[in-house]
């Protein structure tokens, strides 16, 4: 169950920012408010000065990749008041290649964020005055948190004698990433049957094990 | 008391007189295994299992191991922690500017070969790949005596060496 200044807050909310808030729910007893790209200047400016708000601190802006839904990308705004003790989470979605007004005018804290999140995801935002990568290497290639990167990426680093310098190359592994399911052999062969009678039925097993009889 | 003398084997200089013979290799790996001074190189979380190695209760000081700022005064480099692609660069770039003889500590499983980041885009699959590797501590990460130890193989390691061939 909410605690009740935040359903007070999220009522309150909700009927100021009536024009720019989509939707407010609860999950584990947290507000979250969804709203569109274009009304999240108004709607943080607006936390942030309300009396009743009063959300001074960005504590984290967020990217998720929620990868084949239509809309791809979701961001995610973590504000905390001091002053009401309360904490609230703004939402947008920003599809591939969208771009979105950056909060830094606001919250100078956006910065490296918003930096993260074009470094990650590769999300634009339009008004942040430094957007350069700020995690990955120096002219690398691709965002890392996107669903569709793969895990080894595309380079990978050596030293070479003759050049005298490090140079990148294509990943080439030595043994393919490997992925355990962890499940012991009893519990794991879910793909042998048994009938209640102690047969195994066979016609199944033999099917899946016998050649293919080309015909 | 001529069995005595005859068990103590002195040099056909003696002592006395204040001289000591040896041969140059030896006075030069002597020296050189009791001053060891790695270039403080703290990646990650293996750094501070270095520190703790440096701090009073190992007491790295003990070794002649004294924890030196610039790779211009120092005679090996532990990489301690994560190398990192972006960290390449000046890893290779501050060896290059460390003086001969020099030699390089791996510490913990990142350094030795990715470690559990063995198949991320972004990290070095061991320092070797970069920077020739004498010594490689296991562990993730290593305890301090087991650093301690890595330094004690690596002071063995110089003392095998003939001084004459350059590295």
């Amino acid at each position: 169950m909410p605690d009740e200044s935040l359903l007070d807050l999220a009522e309150y909310i909700s009927e100021k920012l009536e024009k720019h808030v989509v939707s407010h729910e609860f999950i584990h007893s947290e507000l979250i408010v969804h709203t569109i790209p274009e009304s999240i200047i108004p709607v943080l400016q607006f936390l942030r000065d309300a009396r009743e708000c009063e959300f001074t601190t960005l504590c984290d802006i967020c990217g998720v990749d929620y990868f084949g839904k239509p809309i791809r990308f979701e961001i995610v705004y973590s504000l905390l008041s001091l002053r009401q003790n309360n904490r609230i989470r703004v939402k947008i979605s920003v599809n591939e290649g969208q771009i979105i007004p950056s909060v830094t005018d606001l919250f100078s804290s956006a910065l490296w964020y918003e930096r993260e999140i074009w470094d990650m995801f590769g999300v634009l935002f339009s008004g942040n005055p430094d957007l350069r990568r700020i995690l990955t290497d120096y002219g690398f290639d691709g965002y890392p948190l996107r669903k569709d990167f793969p895990l080894m990426g595309h380079v990978e680093l050596r030293y070479d004698e003759e050049q005298k310098r490090v140079v990148y190359e294509p990943v080439e592994l030595m043994q393919d990433y490997r992925d355990f399911d962890f499940l012991s052999p009893w519990e794991g062969m879910t793909t042998v049957q048994t009938d209640r009678n102690g047969e195994s039925e066979t016609e199944g097993e033999d099917e899946r094990h016998a050649p293919q009889e080309t015909s | 008391m001529e069995q005595d003398k005859k068990k103590f084997r002195a040099p056909p200089y003696s002592y006395e007189k204040g001289i000591l013979l040896t041969s140059a290799d030896k006075l030069f790996d002597w020296a050189r295994t009791g001053s060891i001074w790695p270039m403080t190189f703290g990646l990650s979380c293996c750094t501070i299992e270095m520190t703790h190695a440096y701090m009073s209760r190992y007491d790295l000081d003990r070794f002649g191991v004294a924890p030196k700022p610039s790779p211009r005064q120092s005679d090996v480099m532990i990489v301690s922690g994560t190398l990192t692609n972006k960290m390449a660069q000046a890893l290779r770039r501050l060896y290059d500017q460390m003086p001969e003889p020099k030699w390089v500590i791996s510490m913990g499983s990142c350094a030795n070969g990715g470690g559990c980041y063995h198949y991320s885009y972004s990290v070095v699959r061991g320092c070797d790949r970069i920077v020739p590797v004498d010594i490689y501590i296991p562990g993730c990460p290593p305890t301090a005596e087991a650093l301690i130890y890595g330094i004690m193989q690596l002071q063995k390691k110089i003392q095998r060496e003939d001084t004459r061939i350059a590295r």
